[in-house]
């Protein structure tokens, strides 16, 4: 059995007295597709940001690709493969959307194949990946003119770019209509078949299901539940921690 | 254009206006341009760490100062090889000091990037502000050790006599304005070429969202590092010529505040996104200051200063460059 | 205010007298230390708005007291209490211009500092047109001379002002703490939304806050020129105790300001009396710096 390509174990964080997140394990296989789903103020994106290391966990670890990645910077882990969108959206403001996208191509991916990515391989991939969201139309405007929904898919375009092994997407589609949402799921599919393994984070059930392999849920910094999505939704503990709030 | 373009256009404009000021064969030119070209200097260095990566330098003047001090500190061991030196080196020393002024400038920079890289690797894992506030800490403490240092004069200063006359440029002050030229365009060439590059891209993402940029495979401390070495560098450099220009310098006149005023107004009015803000902003303020302190005096003339600062915060981020693409953008839809 | 350096033989036989003098002299300069910087404490420590021109604020208060001072006779702190509530609204007004150019719109960090930076320079020059490089001193009933016990010596000059800085900031920590606005200021840097839900507006608070932010300078000001005859530029030289103060103590915490105003006031007391006066300036900024370096969130930082 190879060890998962995500594996964090035992994770705790606390802000001041408050328990954010509270012995977590969670792991994920190599080509996985995860839903973690929990109620607001669960812990999710505090997970997120441990794993990625934009917060640092006061106990357990976070091991990569069979790496420990606890004492690394953000960047460092990025550059290992590790990317995630944000909750709300965080694009460059002072460029481009395609440039946005130039980004974690220019120094992501050109860190990893150890050469300079060319401006002519840099603006191909750019448009490949906007194509892919759909925002090729407007790769030359600046993100204060995307409305939400565009932000969010630029957002997700933008971790793409980094050619992660692993991808967070942390809520991309909340606001999304039901077509829109369908895109996003056949989207993050597409990149699964393509070798991504992806961590959805989402409060729309009905992408989650229909996207994950393996459903777990965190509700109050624990981890409750952790299996087949069809079992863990029947879960008593899962229905009572969402209808008994 | 490609730099190397650009850099033909700028030493050809600078060795355009040099011939013209040699023509007018008035001293007081060159002396009052000096001054300008080492704002441009000092604005387009401060802004590559304040205007491309966000993070504000309060402590320029500090900068400036140590590249002045190295140079008074050379200066002063050239003069006193007997004193310092054993008989035996006394001889090969001669061969060395008195050091040519490119050589300082280069010393000087050095020594400024290092004092900018040991305050740097102290400061910038904290938020942007804590970054500032050292900055302008780190300023005053240099400013006591100089204070407190007899060798380079302490508080009662230090005389730096340079030659009346070199062979080629006639008057001194002509070489000066010679040195700062190059400078000029080495510290334009650098803010031009830094836009265009990759590392243009990170500092922006820097100044934009540190953690996004973070997310996205951006190493922001060694970014936000060799911002700070270079700005250091070439403000440590702009500072070097100073003693010999000035031929008197004590602590109070090298720490002046007006630096670290000029070296914020200037790229802000002129515009910070952009090499070219600072080097209007230079040119504008630094001119006006000249007239200025001439015409009324030289407390009122930094009263203006700080008000178009204010003023232009305010109302016009952009500064100058903003306002003309704001102007372009509207004319062409129109 | 301090004693000049002592050349290095004699330093092994320094009466002890000397030592506690200059203890007791760093304490009281810490009071009003602490004074200086409770305005900052606020400002920059619970709103996390860097007013680096709070010490123009403070010489403002300064050469206020010191005209009225000259000109009717009144005493120093009295003068500053009565123009409190012209403080108050000057910080109310330069809150609401930096809320309404940067704030709002989250570019705070360069434009603000900028701004404030802006504003610190502006002042200064302005008090230099109007009243030159000249020192200014105040005359006060207190003025030179000193309540002695044993061996140790209060200078008048220094114990009233530090007695009526710890009232002040004695007053400050209690109104935090204990009425609604109060605590309302503690709140709004940490939680805006719990207050918005309370029906209290975030922005309200923020101005009432940095009001009172710049209401202390004014009675800072009137200790300043009390202790020191000052200038202008003598501002500048309180920036870095302001903030080494503010770091060392943690942000947002009074009662560490407190204790690092009085650390602040007796390194630098004894460094003047080892080392000399010239090196004072550099003892705050190189505590700062360490700070900074070693333990940003301060002594007692949240």
């Amino acid at each position: 059995m190879t060890a998962p390509l995500l594996q964090v174990s035992q994770l705790s964080k606390r802000f001041g007295g408050f328990v954010a997140l509270d012995t977590v394990d969670f792991n994920v296989a190599e080509g996985e597709r995860v839903g973690l789903i929990g109620p607001n103020g669960s812990g999710k994106s505090t997970l997120v940001n441990c794993i990625c290391g934009t917060l640092h966990n006061e106990t357990g670890s976070v091991t990569f690709g069979g790496e420990k990645v606890d004492g690394l910077i953000a960047h460092e882990r990025t550059r290992r493969g590790l990317a995630r969108s944000f909750q709300l959206p965080r694009p460059f403001m002072s460029m481009s959307v395609a440039d946005n996208i130039r980004v974690p191509l220019l120094y992501t991916v050109a860190a990893r194949v150890g050469h300079h990515v060319s401006k002519a391989e840099a603006d191909e991939r750019c448009m490949e990946l906007l194509k892919m969201v759909g925002l090729d139309a407007k790769a030359a405007k600046n993100p204060r003119d995307l409305t939400q929904v565009e932000m969010r898919k630029l957002e997700l375009a933008r971790a793409m770019a980094a050619e992660p092994k692993l991808l967070i997407a942390d809520e991309s589609m909340a606001g999304l209509s039901h077509s829109e949402v369908e895109d996003i799921v056949t989207l993050l599919i597409r990149l699964n078949e393509r070798g991504v393994t992806i961590i959805m984070i989402e409060h729309i059930m009905r992408a989650v299901m229909s996207f994950s392999q393996r459903l777990a849920v965190l509700v109050s910094g624990k981890k409750i539940a952790d299996g087949k999505p069809d079992d863990v939704i029947k879960d008593q503990e899962v229905i009572g921690a969402y209808l008994g709030q | 254009m490609r730099t190397p373009a650009f850099i033909f256009w700028q030493v050809a404009a600078a060795a355009a206006l040099y011939l013209v000021f040699r023509h007018l064969d008035n001293d007081y030119i060159f002396f009052a341009s000096y001054t300008v070209l080492q704002f441009i200097v000092l604005s387009t260095a401060w802004n590559i760490l304040g205007g491309y990566c966000g993070y504000v330098n309060f402590g320029s003047a500090g900068f400036f100062a140590l590249g002045a001090y190295s140079s008074v500190c050379l200066y002063t061991i050239g003069q006193s090889l007997e004193e310092l030196f054993p008989e035996s080196l006394v001889a090969p020393m001669q061969l060395i000091f008195p050091l040519p002024l490119p050589v300082l400038i280069i010393v000087a920079g050095m020594v400024a990037g290092l004092v900018g890289l040991g305050t740097g690797y102290l400061t910038l894992r904290l938020r942007g502000v804590f970054f500032a506030i050292a900055t302008l800490a780190l300023a005053v403490v240099l400013q006591t050790f100089i204070v407190n240092w007899s060798f380079v004069g302490g508080s009662r200063g230090a005389y730096v006599i340079p030659p009346n006359e070199i062979p080629f440029f006639g008057p001194y002050i002509q070489y000066l304005f010679v040195l700062m030229l190059v400078l000029v365009i080495i510290s334009l060439t650098c803010a031009r070429l830094i836009e265009r590059s990759r590392l243009g891209y990170g500092f922006a993402t820097i100044r934009d969202d540190e953690l996004a940029a973070e997310a996205c495979g951006v190493p922001t401390l060694r970014l936000k590092l060799i911002a700070t070495v270079l700005s250091g560098a070439l403000m440590g450099m702009a500072g070097a010529p100073f003693p010999f220009y000035i031929g008197y310098i004590e602590p109070g006149s090298a720490f002046d505040l007006s630096y670290a005023v000029n070296s914020i107004a200037m790229p802000m009015i002129g515009g910070t996104t952009s090499w070219a803000g600072p080097l209007i902003g230079a040119v504008l303020l630094g001119t006006l200051q000249q007239v200025a302190t001439v015409t009324i005096s030289s407390a009122i003339n930094l009263l203006i200063v700080g008000l178009l600062l204010i003023g232009f915060v305010i109302v016009a981020p952009g500064g100058i460059v903003g306002l003309w693409q704001k102007w372009v953008s509207r004319s062409s839809k129109a | 205010m301090t004693a000049t350096a002592i050349p290095v033989r004699q330093r092994m036989d320094i009466p002890f007298d000397l030592i506690i003098n200059a203890v007791i002299a760093g304490l009281l300069l810490g009071g009003f230390y602490a004074a200086v910087t409770a305005g900052i404490s606020i400002s920059f420590g619970m709103l996390d708005i860097v007013n680096i021109a709070h010490p123009a604020f403070i010489l403002l208060g300064s050469y206020i007291a010191y005209v009225v001072n000259v000109e009717l006779g009144v005493d120093p702190i009295v003068v500053s209490i009565l123009v409190l509530p012209a403080f108050y609204a000057l910080g109310g007004f330069v809150y609401q211009v930096y809320y309404v150019s940067f704030e709002k719109y989250g570019q705070e960090s360069l434009r603000g500092l900028a701004f404030f930076f802006g504003l610190l320079f502006v002042t200064e020059v302005c008090l230099l047109l109007i009243f030159g490089v000249d020192y200014r001193s105040v005359d006060a009933v207190y003025i030179g001379s000193s309540v002695r016990l044993g061996t140790m010596e209060f200078p008048l000059r220094l114990l009233v002002p530090c007695l009526t800085a710890l009232a002040m900031f004695a007053g400050l920590q209690i109104f935090l703490a204990r009425t609604f606005i109060g605590r309302a200021v503690m709140a709004v840097s940490q939680d805006p939304l719990a207050l918005r839900l309370m029906a209290v507006d975030p922005t309200r608070i923020k101005r009432i806050a940095f009001g009172i932010s710049i209401a202390t300078a004014s009675m800072a000001g009137a200790f300043l020129i009390i202790i020191q005859p000052v200038i202008p530029s003598v501002g500048r030289d309180y920036i870095g105790r302001i903030f080494a103060i503010c770091v060392l103590g943690g942000l947002g915490s009074l009662p560490g300001t407190l204790i690092a105003a009085l650390l602040l006031g007796i390194i630098e007391s004894l460094t003047s009396v080892f080392y000399g006066p010239s090196w004072a300036p550099a003892v705050s900024f190189g505590i700062l710096l360490l700070t900074l370096a070693v333990r940003p969130s301060g002594i007692l930082g949240r």
